[in-house]
């Protein structure tokens, strides 16, 4: 049976797109096998984000209303033989997910997959709690700004009321994910510093990613950032996180501003 | 017995259901054909090729009247292939059959005196026009005939159309042409972006699309169950 993590923030553009793929191709990195679902109805992205757009036929509503099998719906992705995509549909709204259909088919995955990776939409919304319902682990992915820790806060109450672990008198293992940190503005004070954001939520840290151009790079290729640049510090900071929810121990690298100018002005070999 | 069922050739019945026109007679019959041979002067060659059933319930009473107002009908060269209306015992072999249990249908035209101007006016075909762009996430559904967009067709969006899909812009979303009409739908488009395209069930998404026919004004069709793009 599948791990089933969902990848939450209650705001908008934090990075929970960015966040499923990147740990989802991590994880399949090492071996498992892993499917990442878009519960975004309607604004669908992450097939995008993977570099999957161009293969899409049918969908997860698609599923849902019977129209598809499972397997006819399962993207298989080109670089990682054990990584899979189920796309979101562009052109119908939330509504089309149905509880009893969304349960079908995360059961359906759940038994041939070591992990189900559920990417949120934004918002409290139906779509948001159906994504929520059946997970294990919730990633909770925060900015470090105070209206992003607000709505993390309140993402939080609903993943310890509305999910089917709680339902069952149990709690979802919550894990904080703290994305676009940037040492620099963090350090002058114009972000909030990590002590305070984990003071704030009281939550497990998961990773810290920091801000970098290697994030919209990776986007705009269609690649997941952990497997594009397997060098560059968001891919590390990923990578860790992912290991992490393997239940490995590593230690929590905090992202400090490299070297002085030089190092700035020659930033590396081409 | 065994041969005939085992290698004779098979025989198919189907049910069908065909439209046919009803005449409604009325008395007095002299009166009834002077304002008819009116009309028909009017719109000659308007029972051509029609099938016309000759509604009797209010005119006719014996046999006698269903033979005159047959024969009457005849000599203005229309052949019924059913009478209503009337009584079983008023029909005979030779007659057209007794139909019972029709149902109207929008071809009903009640006012034989006054015809419409252009009674063999073809039906016109469906095409729904859409003259703005379709954006992600929008759907253009016409099951019933043709779709023409005057504009693009944005990535994330679809077209479906029963019949044909005719896009004036860039087509990059999906467009699913022959839903209702199947292989002879086609696809036109000025600019080639799609995500999918199909016609007649027969898809293509965007990774099989051929590099070269990308961003050109193309035609997609089907032959022997796969899908032709060819640049205009």
């Amino acid at each position: 049976m599948a791990k089933i993590i969902t990848v939450t923030s209650g705001k908008g553009g934090v990075g929970k797109t960015t966040t499923t793929a990147a740990i989802g191709a991590a994880l399949a990195r090492t071996g498992d096998k892993v499917v990442v679902v878009d519960f975004d109805v309607g604004l669908r992205n992450l097939d995008l984000i993977m570099g999957a757009e161009r293969r899409v036929v049918y969908d997860f509503v698609n599923v849902i209303q019977g129209d598809a099998r499972l397997p006819q719906a399962l993207i298989k992705d080109k670089r990682l033989d054990s990584l899979f995509l189920l796309p979101a549909s562009q052109t119908r709204d939330k509504d089309a997910l149905t509880e009893e259909g969304v349960d079908r088919v995360i059961d359906m995955l759940s038994q041939h997959f070591d992990w189900v990776i559920c990417d949120s939409p934004a918002g409290i919304e139906r779509g948001a709690t159906l994504a929520m319902r059946h997970a294990e682990i919730a990633i909770v992915v925060t900015n470090p700004e105070v209206s992003s820790v607000r709505d993390s806060d309140r993402i939080v109450g609903i993943l310890d009321s509305k999910t089917l672990k709680a339902e069952r008198g149990e709690t979802v293992d919550k894990r904080l994910l703290l994305t676009r940190y940037d040492h620099a503005r963090a350090a002058r004070g114009d972000m909030l510093k990590t002590e305070d954001v984990l003071d704030i939520l009281s939550l497990p840290l998961l990773g810290i990613v920091p801000e970098s151009p290697d994030v919209l790079r990776a986007s705009n290729m269609g690649v997941p950032v952990s497997i594009h640049d397997p060098d560059s510090a968001p891919a590390r900071a990923y990578r860790d996180a992912a290991l992490r929810l393997k239940g490995e121990n590593i230690a929590m690298e905090i992202p400090r501003q490299r070297g002085g100018l030089f190092s700035k002005l020659l930033r590396r070999a081409a | 017995m065994n041969a005939v069922s085992q290698t004779g050739p098979s025989i198919r019945f189907r049910g069908r259901s065909f439209t046919a026109m009803t005449l409604v007679a009325d008395v007095p019959l002299q009166a009834w054909l002077a304002d008819f041979d009116i009309w028909l002067q009017r719109s000659p060659g308007f029972f051509n090729g029609r099938t016309v059933v000759l509604d009797l319930a209010d005119s006719a009473q014996t046999k006698a009247d269903v033979e005159r107002w047959i024969g009457e009908l005849a000599k203005r060269g229309i052949r019924l292939i059913g009478l209503e209306g009337v009584r079983p015992s008023m029909v005979d072999a030779g007659m057209p059959l007794l139909l019972r249990g029709g149902r109207d249908t929008s071809l009903a035209i009640t006012d034989v005196a006054v015809p419409p101007a252009e009674p063999r006016k073809p039906v016109e075909p469906v095409n729904m026009l859409v003259e703005r762009r379709v954006r992600s996430g929008q759907s253009v559904v016409c099951l019933e005939g043709d779709v023409t967009i005057i504009g693009s067709v944005g990535a994330g969006s679809e077209i479906i159309a029963g019949g044909s899909i005719h896009v004036y812009g860039t087509l990059a979303g999906r467009a699913i042409a022959g839903a209702t009409f199947g292989a002879s739908a086609q696809i036109f488009c000025t600019r080639l972006e799609a995500e999918l395209l199909a016609v007649d069930g027969i898809y293509r998404t965007a990774e099989d699309i051929d590099n070269a026919l990308r961003g050109k004004a193309v035609r997609v069709s089907t032959a022997d169950e796969t899908l032709q793009i060819t640049a205009l």
